[in-house]
């Protein structure tokens, strides 16, 4: 885990708002995604989190900086950076595995090619028996993982997700936490994930950026070295090491400052 | 009078109703109406010239359909509701979704278009007559004016209603403007754009009886103006039952069409 796969370098963005004032949104960050790494960027709302996830993404333009994935400067959104919302993405009018196959198809990956593809990765996110269904039949979690299927399946160079498991109920999302561990070993994927959740935050992260508020700066990186550079496949086990209650304190330390910050 | 289950009352606030009692409500509504019509007629309680008795109205309708060729009067009022309908649809269905999508064509044709719904489209009826003479061409144009900017306006608001996500994964997963038009923001409003074609069909049905009334020789509504000439009130009564039916039919069967072409809806709800 050496290699740089993305670079964030010096990145600020402005919103203009409609009273003709300024909004710094993200100020002068600067940080490093090493490849197959899982990266969490961490903090209060409105550290602008979200937005340099939406910048790597391509679906916001930087004000200044620039952001490179591989060498390449980022210039707009591409499949090379794959992303999972919040919200339900799920194409209704597709079946599950056409929406698993829609970004191989819209890039001309032949057809049994696809289907090969899409076997693997519904399998991989459990969802083999519902190939056939319509996405509207699901729950949300279930929803969820088409979404992440859909998109690894389309073979990104990063996996990027907006709070993906947000909306889900609390013994869903760490079924999905889980999940997610086991996809990253299993297929070497680098994934950048935004969340407020700490306990998420600790569970999957191989490196924490944890972002200050108003503006959104880069205030520590912090690397979980309590899990010696592995991942802990279940949250039982990981809450039960130790060091694992030391980073939680300082982590809800860390957003306390800034949420007073604010007031 | 019997209980009904569960002890429930008639009123009850957004309690659902079984099929049953919803059959029997409209059965019972229809059969009001007919009820009171056929008492009050043979009662002598209304003018049997100006309100003939529903028997006899319902009489007619079948003399009209057998007898007298009615068939092809009704033929020709529905492919011109379907002609002009078609026509609106190839110009509002492709217009309405990009400028649903693409804000620059939003800013051009808005102000054309929103400006144009105001004007009631009958107020056209008099030039389009000088313009087209008494063809064909002067009904199918007021049916396409009446309908086709309402058209327009409720496909880009459907349109611009597919949420930004969808369109935003498309992007992530590699799409280009193309890709995200037809792949994603038209498959996606495409529901709704059929209801908002379904209710509109609705409209050009009362277009096309403006139409034929004012200025027609053939049709179902031009047949009412004639049956008017000579005092038959049932035919024209028989004439608003037909177009009524027609009306009907079409809706059950653009209805049916939604859930058949659109069948992962059903189970959302």
């Amino acid at each position: 885990m050496s290699d740089t796969l993305l670079d964030i370098r010096n990145v600020s963005k402005t919103f203009d708002l409609r009273d003709g004032a300024v909004l710094q949104a993200v100020k002068d960050v600067s940080f490093e995604v090493e490849k197959n790494a899982i990266c969490v960027l961490l903090g209060p709302s409105g550290c602008g989190k979200s937005t340099i996830l939406r910048m790597i993404a391509g679906l916001e333009t930087t004000s200044e900086g620039q952001i490179a994935i591989g060498g390449r400067n980022v210039d707009g959104p591409g499949s090379d950076r794959g992303m999972v919302f919040q919200a339900y993405t799920s194409f209704d009018w597709l079946s599950v595995r056409k929406n698993v196959e829609f970004g191989m198809k819209i890039n001309d990956v032949p057809a049994s090619e696809r289907r090969e593809r899409s076997d693997h990765f519904l399998s991989l996110v459990g969802l083999s028996k519902f190939a056939d269904v319509y996405p509207s039949q699901l729950s949300g979690g279930m929803r969820q993982r088409v979404a992440i299927a859909r998109t690894l399946a389309n073979d990104p160079e990063v996996l990027l997700m907006d709070e993906p498991f947000g909306a889900l109920d609390a013994e869903t999302r760490w079924q999905m936490q889980e999940l997610m561990i086991n996809v990253a070993e299993k297929t070497n994927t680098t994934m950048v994930i935004v969340t407020h959740d700490l306990e998420e935050a600790i569970f999957l992260a191989d490196k924490i950026i944890f972002l200050s508020s108003h503006p959104g700066q880069l205030k520590e990186t912090i690397v979980p070295d309590f899990k010696a550079g592995a991942r802990i496949p279940d949250k039982e086990h990981l809450i039960e090491l130790s060091g694992y209650a030391e980073m939680e304190k300082k982590l809800m330390r860390l957003m306390r400052e800034e949420g007073h910050r604010d007031d | 009078m019997p209980t009904p289950p569960h002890n429930q009352r008639f009123l009850e606030v957004r309690k659902p109703i079984g099929r049953r009692q919803k059959i029997k409500s409209a059965i019972g509504i229809w059969g009001l109406f007919f009820g009171v019509w056929y008492f009050a007629s043979a009662a002598g309680l209304v003018n049997d010239l100006l309100v003939p008795a529903p028997q006899k109205v319902f009489a007619t309708t079948y003399d009209l359909f057998v007898e007298r060729g009615f068939i092809s009067d009704v033929m020709i009022s529905i492919t011109r509701v379907l002609l002009a309908f078609g026509m609106a649809c190839a110009v509002a269905v492709p217009l309405g979704v990009m400028m649903g999508t693409f804000p620059s064509i939003e800013a051009i044709f808005a102000p054309f278009v929103s400006a144009w719904r105001y004007l009631p489209a009958p107020s056209f009826i008099p030039i389009l007559l000088m313009w087209f003479g008494t063809g064909e061409a002067p009904k199918l144009a007021l049916l396409f004016i009446g309908v086709v900017f309402f058209l327009i306006t409720l496909i880009m608001d459907h349109t611009e209603n597919v949420r930004t996500e969808l369109i935003e994964t498309a992007l992530t997963l590699g799409a280009n403007r193309s890709v995200v038009l037809m792949r994603v923001v038209f498959p996606a409003a495409l529901p709704d754009i059929m209801v908002a074609m379904r209710q509109m069909l609705a409209m050009a049905w009362t277009y096309l009886v403006i139409a034929e009334i004012v200025a027609s020789t053939t049709g179902i509504g031009a047949m009412m103006m004639r049956a008017r000439r000579f005092l038959k009130t049932d035919e024209i009564l028989s004439g608003i039952i037909v177009i009524g039916a027609l009306g009907l039919l079409f809706d059950v069967a653009f209805a049916g069409l939604h859930r058949r072409l659109f069948p992962y809806l059903k189970e959302k709800r």
